[in-house]
């Protein structure tokens, strides 16, 4: 009666099917994304030449080491090894926190030249770039909201690894957030560069 | 462990293997910020977007284990990609053919 069904492969299939309609829901903004840039070409090289190549390529390290942690957390969860997951998860939040402070510094930075949604300075600017920054905001906005759900959820992942609710042989919550968190490092690959490098 | 259940024992990455991949991305991020130095006009979209796809089809076999995964997961996700190509694909169709239209 009590005994509860674990359907590994059901829950795996289910984050995958939430995976496709995130790839769609980036897709539609990736779309719209490449309309504009065969509209606006060379206002999005000038546009996409006033970000700061650095930090983006820094970001880009950040969760592309992020999604390593994160791998291997689920490596050693399944080994046992229940210290190492943690370790791994722990760092895994810490850089993903360390992305949206990049984020925030970035974002800071282009609201202090005038530039944010709807103002004076993005009007006055020729056609197409102030297209190119409202797909900038929106893109990378959602991308770090996602982000900030990546950490709140990992960080739960990790109080249930250290409670033992998700443990050597239950692993599946652990698995299934390690995808979510992969999916966004996929998202910021392709918005690094349509980005940071169509200079 | 009940009989019933289908226990599987779980594909396990090795750490080694993981942190190969992981020196690949960022070999493929250097190159990509490299690359983009030079000008090559649309073919700097063309080879961005080709390091970008093989760094994300690295996530999605080894990070996110899809190599190991059954035929269903991998067909789906084949349809997702597809059906995000006929999206994009379909959509140029007509835009590109637009721009006399719009000057």
């Amino acid at each position: 009666m009590s005994e509860t069904h674990k359907d590994y492969a059901g829950a795996k299939l289910g984050m995958w099917l939430f995976l496709f309609t995130e790839i769609t829901l980036f897709g539609g903004l990736f779309l719209l994304y490449s309309v504009y840039l065969h509209r606006y070409q060379p206002a999005f090289h000038q546009a996409a030449a006033t970000l700061d190549t650095f930090l983006g390529g820094a970001n880009t390290v950040i969760l592309i080491t992020s999604s390593l942690c994160m791998a291997l957390a689920i490596s050693a969860l399944q080994r046992g090894q229940q210290a190492r997951c943690k370790l791994m998860l722990i760092l895994t939040v810490l850089m993903g926190l360390g992305f949206l402070v990049n984020k925030g510094f970035e974002w800071s930075a282009k609201f202090d030249h005038g530039i944010y949604p709807g103002s004076e300075h993005l009007r006055g600017l020729p056609q197409g770039q102030d297209t190119f920054y409202s797909l900038y905001f929106t893109m990378t906005g959602l991308h770090g909201i996602h982000v900030l759900i990546g950490v709140v959820l990992l960080s739960v992942v990790l109080l249930l690894v250290a409670r033992q609710r998700v443990r050597q042989d239950d692993f599946i919550i652990l698995e299934n957030s390690g995808l979510y968190w992969h999916l966004v490092d996929l998202v910021w690959i392709y918005l690094f560069p349509l980005f940071y490098l169509i200079t | 462990m009940s009989s019933d259940s289908d226990q599987h024992l779980p594909h396990i990455l090795g750490d080694r293997l993981l942190t190969a991949v992981w020196l690949a991305l960022l070999v493929l991020t250097v190159v990509t910020i490299l690359v983009a130095r030079i000008h090559l006009g649309f073919n700097n979209i063309l080879v961005a977007m080709t390091i970008a796809t093989t760094k994300a089809l690295l996530v999605i076999f080894f990070f996110m284990h899809m190599k190991y995964e059954n035929r269903l997961l991998q067909g789906l996700l084949c349809l997702a990609f597809v059906v995000l190509a006929i999206f994009i694909g379909m959509t140029f169709f007509d835009v590109a053919y637009r721009d006399v239209a719009l000057s």
